[in-house]
């Protein structure tokens, strides 16, 4: 298991004060499928995804990019237990959805991107490698379960 | 491939960059060896602290190659010949390094361009650049 000195999880914290799960899940999962279309094999039951304003406007994928970024919220509460809080969701996403978990890590690219965006110079390079320390602990945890 | 829209996209936001190469290529080289440590052995020789004289040079270089190979994607083999001899056969860098490379000139672009760096403009630009990585790597073996 990861582990964070006690200076890490203060960025960690930090960072996340300043995320709107409301604005940067939405925006995050749209980069996601706009830079990676292939992703669009996991969201067909959100209807049209078929072209760029589509994504970006679909109602149904803002609303899950949300869900994904709440979850989010749930590893920086408790950063020693990263493995087991996504033990069943990194279940459900290898057995039901069948998420080839690669994903995973472009969702986190995306989301380190989007929030680059808004933080501008204070997420520096310091910040963005105990960042990305952190999002790949949560990337391993999805993955943890697949067999 | 990209688009019309997207080559033009590329060209006007690396354009737009040129004054400013220098702090663009250290701040993603800065970012790749504080994410992935393991890159800096390939800069042993030289100072890589932020903003030392060697970075910001190697920056700018960095910066003015991806400008220069922007103006015609087309013509990328073409354009990087003489880099992907020297890459290949004189400093050797596992060609894995320059997708984290990649990765940390996307985030240094987001954190200079801010909104502006759109889902449009990063899905450009992260086709453009494995495009570019792609063929860099093109003459290893």
């Amino acid at each position: 298991m990861v582990k964070f000195t006690e200076q890490e999880r203060d960025v960690v914290r930090a960072v996340w004060e300043k995320v709107d799960v409301d604005e940067i899940g939405p925006e995050a999962l749209i980069r996601v499928l706009i830079t990676y279309p292939w992703t669009e094999r996991y969201f067909g039951k959100f209807g049209d995804l078929f072209s760029i304003s589509a994504v970006s406007t679909n109602a149904k994928l803002a609303e899950h990019g949300k869900v994904v970024l709440r979850s989010l919220g749930r590893a920086v509460e408790d950063m020693d237990n990263i493995k087991k809080t996504y033990a069943e969701l990194s279940r459900l996403h290898c057995e039901k959805i069948h998420v080839d978990p690669d994903n995973f890590r472009l969702l986190a690219d995306c989301i380190t991107i989007t929030i680059a965006c808004k933080l501008k110079s204070t997420f520096n390079s310091n910040v963005q490698a105990t960042w990305q320390k952190f999002l790949t602990a949560v990337v391993e945890a999805m993955t943890s379960q697949y067999n | 491939m990209l688009s019309k829209k997207e080559k033009e996209l590329i060209i006007e936001i690396w354009e737009k960059l040129t004054p400013v190469a220098a702090d663009i290529g250290s701040d993603a080289l800065l970012r790749m060896f504080a994410s992935y440590p393991g890159t800096k052995t390939y800069f042993s020789h030289l100072d890589i602290s932020a903003r030392s004289r060697h970075l910001l040079f190697h920056g700018k270089k960095i910066v003015q190659a991806i400008t220069e190979g922007a103006k015609d994607i087309s013509q990328l083999t073409v354009t990087l010949a003489p880099l992907q001899t020297l890459h290949a056969y004189q400093l050797r860098i596992d060609p894995t390094n320059f997708k984290l490379f990649s990765h940390c000139m996307l985030v240094a672009l987001a954190c200079h361009m801010g909104d502006d760096f759109t889902a449009v403009a990063h899905a450009a630009m992260d086709k453009f650049l494995s495009a570019f990585a792609a063929v860099l790597a093109e003459k290893y073996r």
